[in-house]
């Protein structure tokens, strides 16, 4: 089923027409309302003039999480606070949150989308859905619920926290829709089998997203709860989840491209890539009202298509991701950055600057261990004191990016000396 | 009178405890006592050295994390209750003991290493119940 047939079945040309027209709105609410996009757009000398339509999207600036977190808080929103009608935070590179706001408008428009993506996963207002992302600050509960409630599923507000009663819950109501990230999908499922409920759980979709999967962790869940996984992309700057969803044929992440340009650069030059290559992903809002932003580099590494998919959808698809093009790690659905844990070890000033971050799943949980070296300055022959220390080091860690983080005290010069870029993360999900 | 322990940071793992020792033994360093703390990810050496501040400085340009720390040995006569009597008098005045360990000095009577929260007071305290308080020289250390 397609929930929005004339959008998502549109021709290109015609599409082409209705982005140009959109496009050449927002690059005129920007300029007048964010003085940031004006100052930014006089410095390379263009005016919302220049831009006539999506041919002249590369000639527009890009826009950064950089930028976002220098104009914290409100800086970038354009139009007044008082149409703003719901604000979202996501945890920042050096400790301030990257704040996103809405108008009533782009609440429908997000909630839409989510609709869009639900209905293409296969839920209809039949399904009874477990929403099981956190709620609250964090775009993935309250915006899979806003598409879900669109919809007209029943909706189960579960958040997150409380498997032992999602599953409960599940069994009872006769579940048959979550909406949750990929590793608590399996984790759910784990638990399902550990009390024998397997069996009696009635649920058929699952909408994953929040954090990158790979087709291996999707016939997994497949296989193990019996049911079809779609993958939804979102980030909070650009909307929240609900960007892109996939379809039944699992060919790549189809784009709703009437709301969000997709572009896809070479994060060196900044230069368009041909389509089918891969490169950073780039989204320029052309409907958001609270937010709207020009060209924002989401560090997403994918690649593009045009061609029409075989479920008639028009919409272009973006191949599973590739990785990033900076340092940012997806944990639990956190984002975190290590230069984060670098700048709060620092400022303890207790340790030495090397640490290194691995990560890994256990039970379909992402792990988090921060390995420090005991400088002999802060060296006690007390095992009581060490501990302390390493106390002390994990709740200003957790305090920093917002995650349960274990220390682990190595020895100095134990963490790997490197040459070049230093290397502080080894991730072991291999998930790429 | 105090000793200068020597203590040494270690992961818990296989290997570090022989490679700890083998730099001890290229320097030529002797250990009168030693007593082994662990966690379930690291552990610390305690040792009593002839040449603790050799010792020391060999460990740090091997990249190991020490620290040299006073510590007190007390030579007690061998019967039963002897260490329950001392430790008596250290809880009288209302001091902890972080750590102890047996130190062996070759003689018929025990000896102990304690390290407490107020090691000053504890020796004070010691010294007028005539416990006597073992030297470095005694047993050998800080000489080659």
């Amino acid at each position: 089923m397609i929930w929005n047939e004339t959008k998502e079945c549109m021709s290109r040309d015609e599409k082409i027409v209705l982005q140009s027209a959109r496009l050449v709105k927002t690059v005129d609410r920007v300029y007048h309302n964010v003085p940031f996009y004006r100052k930014k757009m006089q410095s390379i000398g263009i005016e919302p003039g220049d831009i006539r339509g999506v041919e002249d999207l590369h000639i527009l600036p890009f826009t950064t999480k950089a930028d976002l977190r220098d104009n914290y808080p409100f800086g970038l929103f354009a139009v007044p606070q008082s149409e703003i009608v719901r604000v979202h935070a996501s945890s920042g590179t050096t400790g301030k949150a990257t704040v996103v706001g809405y108008t009533r408008k782009d609440l429908e428009i997000w909630s839409e989308c989510v609709a869009r993506a639900l209905i293409m996963a296969g839920v209809t207002r039949n399904d009874i859905i477990q929403v099981a992302y956190g709620y609250g600050l964090f775009t993935g509960g309250l915006g899979a619920h806003g598409g879900a409630e669109k919809l007209g599923a029943t909706v189960v507000p579960m958040s997150t926290g409380n498997t032992k009663k999602l599953t409960t819950m599940m069994v009872d109501f006769g579940v048959t829709a979550i909406a949750c990230t990929p590793s608590y999908l399996l984790h759910i499922a784990e638990t399902l089998e550990e009390s024998g409920e397997i069996d009696k759980i009635r649920l058929k979709t699952a909408v994953c997203g929040a954090e990158p999967w790979t087709e291996n962790m999707r016939r997994q869940m497949e296989e193990r709860l019996h049911i079809h996984a779609h993958d939804i992309y979102g980030l909070s700057e650009v909307m929240g989840p609900g960007v892109a969803c996939d379809c039944e044929f699992h060919q790549g992440l189809h784009v709703y491209d009437d709301h969000f340009l997709p572009e896809i650069i070479q994060p060196d030059t900044l230069e368009a890539v041909e389509d089918g290559e891969t490169g950073e992903l780039v989204f320029t809002t052309i409907t958001k009202e609270g937010l709207p932003l020009l060209r924002y580099r989401t560090r997403d590494l994918t690649s593009i298509t045009y061609e029409t998919c075989e479920c008639g959808r028009t919409l272009p698809r973006i191949s599973r991701f590739k990785g990033r093009s900076d340092d940012m790690l997806i944990i639990r659905g956190v984002n975190v950055f290590p230069s984060q844990i670098e700048s709060a070890l620092l400022e303890m000033g207790e340790t030495t600057p090397h640490y290194m971050m691995i990560v890994d799943r256990v039970n379909n949980l992402d792990t988090l261990e921060v390995q420090v070296e005991v400088g002999e300055n802060f060296f006690s022959d007390e095992i009581r004191e060490l501990e302390k220390l390493t106390k002390k080091i994990s709740h200003v860690l957790q305090q920093a990016i917002g995650l349960a983080v274990k220390v682990k005290l190595v020895e100095p010069k134990s963490i790997e000396r490197s040459m070049g870029k230093a290397v502080h993360v080894i991730d072991k999900r291999h998930l790429v | 009178m105090y000793m200068k322990q020597l203590s040494v940071f270690m992961e818990n793992r296989e290997g570090r405890l022989e490679e700890v020792l083998a730099v001890l033994k290229n320097n030529k360093v002797n250990i009168a006592s030693l007593s082994l703390a662990d966690t379930n990810e690291f552990g610390i050496l305690r040792m009593l050295v002839n040449k603790p501040e050799a010792a020391y400085n060999a460990l740090k340009s091997n990249g190991f994390s020490s620290r040299l720390t006073d510590v007190l040995a007390v030579r007690l006569s061998h019967r039963v209750g002897m260490l329950q009597e001392l430790l008596e008098a250290i809880c009288e005045v209302h001091i902890n003991i972080e750590y102890m360990y047996a130190l062996s000095t070759g003689g018929d009577d025990a000896s102990m290493v304690l390290k407490t929260s107020d090691l000053e007071t504890t020796e004070k305290t010691l010294r007028d119940k005539g416990v006597e308080i073992i030297t470095p020289e005694e047993i050998g250390l800080d000489f080659d």
